[in-house]
């Protein structure tokens, strides 16, 4: 460790290991250090043995789960969008070649009581119990409008300005109902909360637009998997890195960020050694991220929390043909909240565990102290439940933007269903550390047949 | 059992020509002009062993045939490919993973090993040490790697026999005992180099289980559920689709 890299960063979760991918390519030298002995931090996805460690320390995996190495349960339940800024990434690195995907079967949305699946084709639609007849037709007009939408032709824009126009507006010019708003503006433009139908029609747009390109791309969800967990995506950047000449190291304890007299960034210290670096990049854990006795700056502040249940079954879903994989969206207004509910759920389809488990992940964002009772809804609608493992997780930003310390810090996993919030962090990271753009070319790769 | 990636993969001849190659992974598969009967196997080859070895090297010597005295600890050494034909003209695709230097501080990921089909381990006849490390990775093959993984033992650096420390008979003895491959080789003068690939290309075929062998296809080719995130779908700009809704 007696050597100086450019970057050194901290944390192997999906955030940091794209950056450190990326770095590398451009010729960045970057020394990769995680407390932990896996890969993924945060986002990594874990064997049984490691998830009865993090959650039940006292306790052995029971032996009827099956074997250990069968499991990767995703710690954070995201998809990735088909058509999504994660999935640019991922060709224009190459970093394909290590993994294999395969698409979420459905994506199901919770109204009146009851879950229906998203159309994903037009026999769908047609047979949707999602609207009524009448309904419908407003909503095809909507959606027609939606698509037939050109910036430079005023023709298809009726009247509609989608920078000034809310949603709101939009909304109530096609006459829909506030069930079918909430499906459209949670179910496929993904919003938390209403907070959009009074902002400009635009970002919901292009939301939808997204979501609509990301179906019609492989035909059942918009979304798409890696087979053997989320974790294989900060691994397989990992990999890039590393081609690249990054250094890694797991399980390797920091004890201090070392900054100079005037607070900028000189190194990190491990086990007496310090190793310096021009930049420091790191996730909120390795900044004082709940620890009560930081001394010195306050480098991360919480911005809200996170509840989630992994729930493992012995049963698919009710009510969802018997899917191996989908998400439900549980929109706020259907059951009197401020942030929707999401169920993520997974299989032995996508190898993250044993045959005849299905692994479900409940989550929302925290709005009262009683955490678990805000994700009943959700929990409901899974059936018998064989093992749940409840987490609540602070979510945290940084307080400065890292131009004056070089000390550059990711933003914790949000709540949303999709890793597209995870790229802006990357770009914006990218942005503040490179003082350019972020901008994605084709790497040349050695590849001899 | 769960349903896991076979564990390798056969293509009769015809079935590569009119498969499209599975862009998400780095296969294309090139079809020998020889007979009809041939069979194409496509494997997932994986080094290890300590640094400073030689595994980039023995992987530089047999795909490219090529040394260098003074290489750099492996960088950007993607991914390499090399394709065996045997004497039946069977043709074994290696699909060779290196470690990137992932190895040095124990950080080599879960996706290394994950569905590797042979292993390679390497050690240099002139470090006793480097062979008590290789015993650790053959450890560490067998606790996290498929059951079915044919694992090489390779002592490297054979030219150097002067300054041997490790002899055959004690590696050999060793192998025999773990039910590994064997064999030195020096990628300086790339004794044994061809030979302990071909080797591992004629004993893979026969290990594979019959159900994979009668499978045929990719796990994520065909009428498979696996996606290819390189296809330009016609609809993909979804500006102009109609809408589903």
């Amino acid at each position: 460790m007696d050597e100086e890299y450019d970057v050194i960063v901290l944390g192997t979760g999906l955030t940091e290991c794209i950056l450190s991918g990326l770095l590398s390519v451009e010729g960045k030298k970057v020394l990769h250090i995680d407390r932990n002995d896996y890969y993924g931090g945060d986002s990594a996805s874990l064997n049984l043995t490691q998830l009865y460690r993090k959650f039940r320390p006292n306790e052995a995996p029971p032996s009827e789960l099956g074997r250990d190495r069968d499991y990767a349960v995703d710690l954070i339940p995201k998809f990735i969008i088909a058509s999504g800024e994660l999935t640019k990434i991922l060709v224009h690195t190459d970093v394909t070649r290590y993994l294999e995907f395969k698409q979420i079967a459905g994506s199901f949305v919770y109204r009146d009581g009851k879950i229906s699946k998203v159309p994903s084709t037009e026999m769908e639609a047609v047979k949707s119990p999602l609207m009524g007849l009448f309904e419908k037709r407003r909503a095809k007009k909507f959606f027609e409008f939606l698509q037939g939408w050109k910036d430079d032709d005023p023709a298809t824009h009726q009247g509609i300005d989608l920078d000034r126009d809310s949603m709101k507006t939009v909304y109530e010019k096609f006459g829909l109902e506030p069930g079918t708003q909430d499906f459209i503006g949670h179910a496929m433009a993904l919003y938390l909360d209403d907070d959009y139908i009074t902002k400009p029609a635009r970002p919901t747009y292009d939301r939808i637009i997204l979501y609509t390109s990301s179906m019609a791309r492989y035909g059942k969800s918009p979304y798409i998997y890696p087979l053997y967990g989320l974790g294989e995506l900060p691994q397989s950047f990992a990999r890039l890195s590393a081609i690249y000449g990054g250094t890694y190291m797991l399980d390797k304890h920091i004890d201090e960020i070392v900054t100079d007299v005037d607070g900028k960034f000189v190194g990190v210290s491990s086990g007496g050694e310090t190793v310096k670096a021009k930049q420091v990049i790191g996730d909120p854990s390795y900044f004082g991220a709940g620890s009560t006795s930081e001394s010195g700056a306050i480098r991360v502040v919480e911005v809200g929390k996170v509840v989630r249940a992994i729930c493992f079954l012995k049963h698919p879903i009710p009510g969802t043909d018997d899917s191996d994989s989908l998400q439900i969206i549980i929109p706020q207004n259907q059951v009197g909240r401020r942030n929707d509910i999401y169920i993520a759920m997974v299989s032995s389809t996508h190898n993250v565990c044993a045959k005849d488990i299905y692994v479900a992940i409940v989550s929302t964002i925290v709005e009262t102290d009683k955490p678990e009772l805000e994700i009943a809804p959700g929990l409901n609608l899974l059936g018998p439940i064989h093992e749940k493992f409840l987490s609540i997780s602070p979510l945290y930003q940084p307080t400065t933007l890292g131009d004056q310390d070089n000390i550059f810090i990711t933003r914790s996993y949000d709540a949303t269903s999709h890793f597209e919030t995870v790229v802006e962090d990357v770009q914006d990271i990218w942005k503040r550390v490179m003082g350019a753009e972020l901008v994605l070319k084709k790497r040349e790769v050695e590849v001899q047949e | 059992m769960q349903t896991r990636k076979k564990p390798f993969r056969e293509m009769p001849r015809g079935h590569s020509q009119t498969q499209t190659p599975h862009s998400l992974r780095c296969g294309s598969y090139h079809s020998t002009s020889t007979a009809n009967m041939s069979k194409q196997f496509q494997f997932k080859l994986v080094l290890l062993g300590e640094s400073a070895v030689g595994k980039s090297s023995l992987v530089l010597r047999f795909v490219k045939d090529q040394f260098d005295d003074y290489r750099e600890s492996t960088i950007g050494a993607a991914f390499l490919t090399q394709t065996v034909t045997l004497e039946d003209q069977t043709t074994v695709k290696f699909e060779i993973w290196d470690t990137a230097g992932q190895e040095r501080y124990k950080s080599l990921a879960p996706m290394y090993y994950r569905n590797a089909n042979c292993a390679v381990v390497v050690y240099d006849i002139t470090q006793t040490a480097s062979l008590e490390k290789a015993r650790t990775w053959i450890r560490e093959l067998q606790r996290q790697a498929d059951p079915s993984i044919v694992i090489a033992l390779c002592g490297n650096k054979s030219d150097l026999s002067a300054r041997r420390q490790v002899t055959e008979e004690e590696a050999k003895k060793y192998a025999e005992e773990e039910g590994l491959m064997w064999a030195e080789t020096s990628a300086k003068t790339g004794e044994g180099v061809t030979e302990i690939f071909t080797a591992i290309a004629k004993k893979l075929p026969l290990t594979a289980p019959p159900s994979a062998r009668a499978g045929g296809a990719r796990p994520a080719g065909g009428a498979g559920s696996g996606v290819d995130l390189n296809r330009q779908s016609a609809n993909a700009q979804g500006q102009n689709d109609a809408c589903n809704c």
